[in-house]
C-alpha cells in the first residue's frame, strides 16, 4: 500500500517535471505598468487637441502622457532634462518604464513586440540588435520627417532596413576603447602606445612593477569581448570591404588574418600573464573599482563605464584617460565608435503624433544642450551641430582627437546585422586560454551562421 | 439509453480540467513539435525539416549540454541518494535533538535557490571566498571553484547536493519508518549487530524511498536551470552549460525554432531516461 502511495506520488511529481520543464522558457515578461485608463484618457487628448489646433507645433491642453521603456543601465539625468523640455514645450508629459540591460532585455523588449505590448517610445541598440527586432513592423517609421536632418549619416545607417529610418539617437556616441589610469602612466613614465606592440610593451613594464596590467572581468562574460570588437578599425584599415562580405558571407572570421587578430589578441594577453589572476571571477563593477584606485591601469571597455566611474568615484575619474586599441602599424591608429541606441516610435502605439513631437525636439541641437547640461556625454553627439561642454571627462577629451582627424570607424556590430549570440563566452574561451584563437574564430562563425539564417540575409 | 447518460454525466465533472489540461499542455506540446521544425520569429516561420535538429546535435556549443547534463544529473543523484540514505538512518536514530537536526538538514530546500546559488559564487570566489579564504588558513591553495573549467561543472553539482539532500533525507525518514519493528526484533533475535540491521533491513526494505529519490534527484538534475543561472551562466565559456540553459539562450538570441527544437529533445530525453529507470527499479522493489 505505501509503496503504491510513493509510486503515485513519484509519477505525479515526475508529470509536473516534465511539465515544467517543457513550460520553464516562455518567461512571462513584466505587466506594463501604464495605467489603462490613463492610456485612453490621453488618447483622446489627442484627438481633441488636434481637432482644436490643427497644427503640429502647438502645445497640447491637456497633458499627454508618453510611455518610455528604457534600459535600467542607461543613464537617466540627460534623458530627464530633455523630458523636461519637451514637457514645457508641447506639454507631453514623459512616464518612464525601466526594463532590465543585456539579453534579458532582448528578450523582455521582443516579447513586449510579439504581444502588442510595447511603450509609445522604446530605447533600444542600433546596429546588429536592432534588425532582429522586426522594425519595418513594428515602428514609426522616420525617414521623411524633418528632424531626421539633424542626425548624422552614420548613425543613420545603423537604424535602417531597407534604406527607411527608423530611430533617433537617445545618447552620445561611445568608443570601444582602452581606458587607463592616467597617473599610474606617469609614475612610471609611459606614452600612449600607438601600437600593439608597445601597448605590449607598456604592460610588461606595468607588471613589473607589481600592478594588473590588464583588466579583466569575466564573471560579467559580455566585457570579455571588448578587444575583439575594439579591433574593428584594425579589421577595416586592412580588409575595408570586411563588412559586406561578412554580411554576405563570403568572409568569415576563422578566414581572414587580420579578423582572427582580435581573438589572437584576446589569448596574448592572458598566455602572458597580463591579467588579475582571479579574471575569471571579477565583475564589471570590481574592475572599475580598481582601474579608478589604479591597481588595475589598462581596461578595455566602452566609454558608457565613465559616468559610472564619475558617480561612484567622483575624485578619480578625472585619472582616466583613453587611447583606440592599436594594431600593428603606428600610421593605422584610429578609434572604434559605438553608434548610440537609439530611441523607436511604436507604430502600433496609440500617441504616434505626440511621440514624433517628442522626438523633433530630442534630435535637436536643442535637445542635446539640455542633455548635456544635467549629463555629461560619454562622446561626441550623433547630431549635427550639438557641441561638448567644455567640463567633460579627459576620457572624452581623448576621443576628439579620433572624431577630428576622421581616423574612426563604426564597430562590425553596426555594419553588418549579423553578431552571434555566442560571442561572450567564445571570448571567455579565448581569453581564457581554453581553445586556440583559430578555434574560437571557427565557432563563431558557426554561431554568426544561425543568426544569419533566422535573419533571413540573402548568401547564407 | 440510461447507461449512456449516466456515462456523459459522470464525464462533464472532467471537462473544465480537461479543457485547461487540453488547452494548456497538450495544445503546446503538438505546436511546439511543430515549431521546432521551423525557423520562427514568433511572427513568422519557415519549414526548414530537421535542421534545427542537427544543429543541436553537431555543434559543439549545443552539444556540450548533453555530456553536461549528463554529468550533473549522475553526480547530483548519486550523491544525494547516498547523503540522504546516511543522513535518513542517523536521523532515525535514538538522538536528543532529532527534530532540531531535521529541521536543520531541511532547511536549505526553503531557500531561494537563486539566493543560494548568489551566495555560493560569492563564497567560491578564489581569493576574497570565504571557501578559500578557510582553506588558505589549513595552508591550502584552494582553486577557481567556479573559474576552472574542470571543476566549475562539479562545484555548481555540490551546491545543488547542499540544497537538495534535505528532501532526499525526508523521504528515506518515511521510507524507514515505516519499515515494521518486527524485523529488527526477529534479527536481534538472531544475534545481528547494528551493520546487519542497516544492510539485511533498513536497506533493503527502504528500496521504494530509494528508488523515489533516484528518480525524483536524475530528473531534476536532467532539468535544472535555476542553479546554473544564478552560479555561472553556463560560463566559463560553456564549461557549465546544461540542456536547459541552453535552451534558455537560444531563446533569448531569438532562435525561437532552435529553442523549441531543444526543448522538445529535452521532453524526449527525459522520458527515455526516467521511464526505464524507473521501470527497472520498481521491478527490483520488495514487498514490505
Amino acid at each position: 500500500m505505501k509503496r503504491k502511495v510513493l509510486r503515485i506520488i513519484a509519477l505525479m511529481i515526475c508529470a509536473m517535471m516534465v511539465f515544467v520543464a517543457f513550460s520553464g522558457c516562455n518567461k512571462s515578461e513584466e505587466k506594463k505598468q501604464a495605467d489603462s485608463s490613463e492610456a485612453t484618457q490621453s488618447d483622446s487628448n489627442t484627438s481633441d487637441s488636434e481637432d482644436k489646433t490643427g497644427t503640429k507645433s502647438e502645445a497640447y491642453d491637456e497633458t499627454v502622457t508618453l510611455t518610455f521603456l528604457i534600459d535600467n543601465q542607461a543613464q537617466l539625468d540627460g534623458i530627464n532634462a530633455v523630458a523636461d523640455v519637451i514637457k514645457e514645450k508641447y506639454n507631453i508629459a514623459t512616464e518612464i518604464e525601466l526594463r532590465p540591460s543585456g539579453s534579458e532585455g532582448d528578450n523582455l523588449v521582443k516579447t513586449r513586440l510579439a504581444t502588442g505590448d510595447m511603450s509609445d517610445l522604446c530605447f533600444y541598440n542600433s546596429g546588429s540588435l536592432f534588425q532582429a527586432l522586426n522594425p519595418e513592423q513594428n515602428f514609426v517609421d522616420l525617414t521623411n520627417e524633418p528632424f531626421m536632418n539633424n542626425v548624422i549619416d552614420s548613425f543613420k545607417a545603423c537604424v535602417s532596413v531597407n534604406g527607411k529610418v527608423y530611430g533617433i539617437p537617445g545618447e552620445a556616441t561611445m568608443a570601444g576603447a582602452w581606458l587607463y589610469n592616467r597617473k599610474v602612466y606617469e609614475e612610471l613614465g609611459l606614452s600612449v602606445p600607438k601600437t600593439w606592440q608597445e601597448l605590449l610593451d607598456n604592460c610588461e613594464k606595468i607588471k613589473a612593477a607589481g600592478k594588473t596590467a590588464v583588466i579583466g572581468s569575466y564573471k560579467d562574460d559580455w566585457t570579455s569581448q571588448l578587444i575583439l570588437l575594439a579591433d574593428y578599425y584594425n579589421v577595416q584599415a586592412e580588409v575595408p570591404t570586411f563588412a559586406d562580405d561578412y554580411t554576405a558571407n563570403k568572409a568569415k572570421f576563422a578566414g581572414t588574418p587580420a579578423a582572427l587578430r582580435g581573438f589572437e589578441k584576446l589569448q596574448e594577453i592572458y598566455k602572458k600573464g597580463y591579467m588579475n589572476e582571479d579574471f575569471l571571477a571579477t565583475t564589471y563593477d570590481i574592475a572599475l573599482k580598481m582601474l579608478a584606485e589604479g591597481t588595475g591601469v589598462h581596461y578595455p571597455m566602452l566609454t558608457f563605464a565613465l559616468p559610472v566611474l564619475q558617480a561612484n568615484y567622483p575624485d578619480k575619474a578625472s585619472d582616466i584617460g583613453l587611447f583606440a586599441q592599436p594594431g600593428d602599424s603606428a600610421d593605422k591608429n584610429g578609434l572604434t565608435v559605438w553608434m548610440p541606441a537609439g530611441i523607436y516610435l511604436n507604430k502600433n502605439g496609440s500617441n504616434v503624433e505626440a511621440a514624433l513631437k517628442w522626438a523633433s525636439v530630442f534630435a535637436s541641437v536643442e535637445g542635446t544642450n539640455a542633455y548635456a547640461a544635467k549629463q555629461k556625454p560619454n562622446g561626441p553627439f550623433a547630431i549635427k551641430g550639438a557641441t561638448l561642454p567644455d567640463d567633460v571627462l579627459p576620457a572624452v577629451k581623448d576621443m576628439l582627437p579620433y572624431f577630428e582627424n576622421g581616423n574612426n570607424s563604426p564597430a562590425l556590430e553596426f555594419l553588418s546585422p549579423v553578431k552571434g549570440p555566442n560571442l561572450p563566452q567564445i571570448c571567455v574561451m579565448a581569453g581564457s586560454g581554453a581553445k586556440t584563437p583559430l578555434e574560437c574564430a571557427q565557432e563563431y562563425d558557426k554561431d554568426v551562421e544561425k543568426q544569419a539564417k533566422q535573419l533571413g540575409l540573402a548568401g547564407w | 439509453m440510461m447507461q449512456l447518460t449516466k456515462k456523459i454525466y459522470s464525464y462533464k465533472f472532467l471537462l473544465p480540467a480537461g479543457i485547461i489540461y487540453f488547452t494548456f499542455f497538450l495544445l503546446p506540446t503538438v505546436i511546439s513539435l511543430f515549431f521546432s521544425l521551423t525557423r520562427w520569429t514568433l511572427t513568422d516561420w519557415e519549414f526548414i525539416g530537421f535542421e534545427n535538429y542537427e544543429m543541436f546535435f553537431t555543434e559543439s556549443s549545443l552539444n556540450i549540454g548533453f555530456r553536461n547534463t549528463l554529468i550533473y544529473a549522475v553526480v547530483t543523484s548519486g550523491l544525494k541518494v547516498i547523503f540522504g540514505l546516511l543522513l535518513g538512518v542517523f536521523l532515525c536514530t535514538e538522538i536528543k535533538t532529532k527534530g532540531f537536526l531535521r529541521s536543520m538538514v531541511f532547511f536549505p530546500n526553503l531557500l531561494s535557490t537563486i539566493a543560494v546559488g548568489v551566495v555560493f559564487s560569492s563564497m567560491m570566489h578564489p581569493s576574497r571566498g570565504i571557501i578559500n579564504m578557510g582553506l588558505k588558513v589549513l595552508g591550502i591553495k584552494g582553486p577557481d571553484w567556479l573559474g576552472n573549467t574542470n571543476i566549475a561543472l562539479f562545484s555548481v553539482a555540490l551546491t545543488d547536493v547542499w540544497k537538495g539532500v534535505g528532501v532526499a533525507t525526508v523521504i528515506y525518514i518515511a521510507g524507514i519508518m515505516s519499515i515494521p519493528r518486527q524485523y529488527y526484533e526477529a534479527l536481534s533475535i538472531d544475534g545481528g549487530d547494528s551493520w546487519d540491521r542497516f544492510w539485511n533491513v533498513t536497506l533493503p526494505l527502504c528500496r521504494p524511498a530509494m528508488n523515489s529519490v533516484i528518480i525524483l534527484s536524475f530528473i531534476g538534475g536532467l532539468r535544472t536551470f535555476d542553479l546554473v543561472w544564478a552560479m555561472t551562466k553556463g560560463g566559463p565559456g560553456f564549461a557549465t552549460d546544461l540542456i536547459a540553459s541552453i535552451i534558455y539562450k537560444q531563446y533569448q538570441a531569438g532562435f525561437y525554432g532552435l529553442s523549441t527544437a531543444g526543448n522538445v529533445i529535452l521532453f524526449l530525453g527525459v522520458s527515455i531516461l526516467a521511464f526505464p529507470l524507473y521501470k527497472y527499479l520498481s521491478r527490483s522493489e520488495v514487498d514490505l
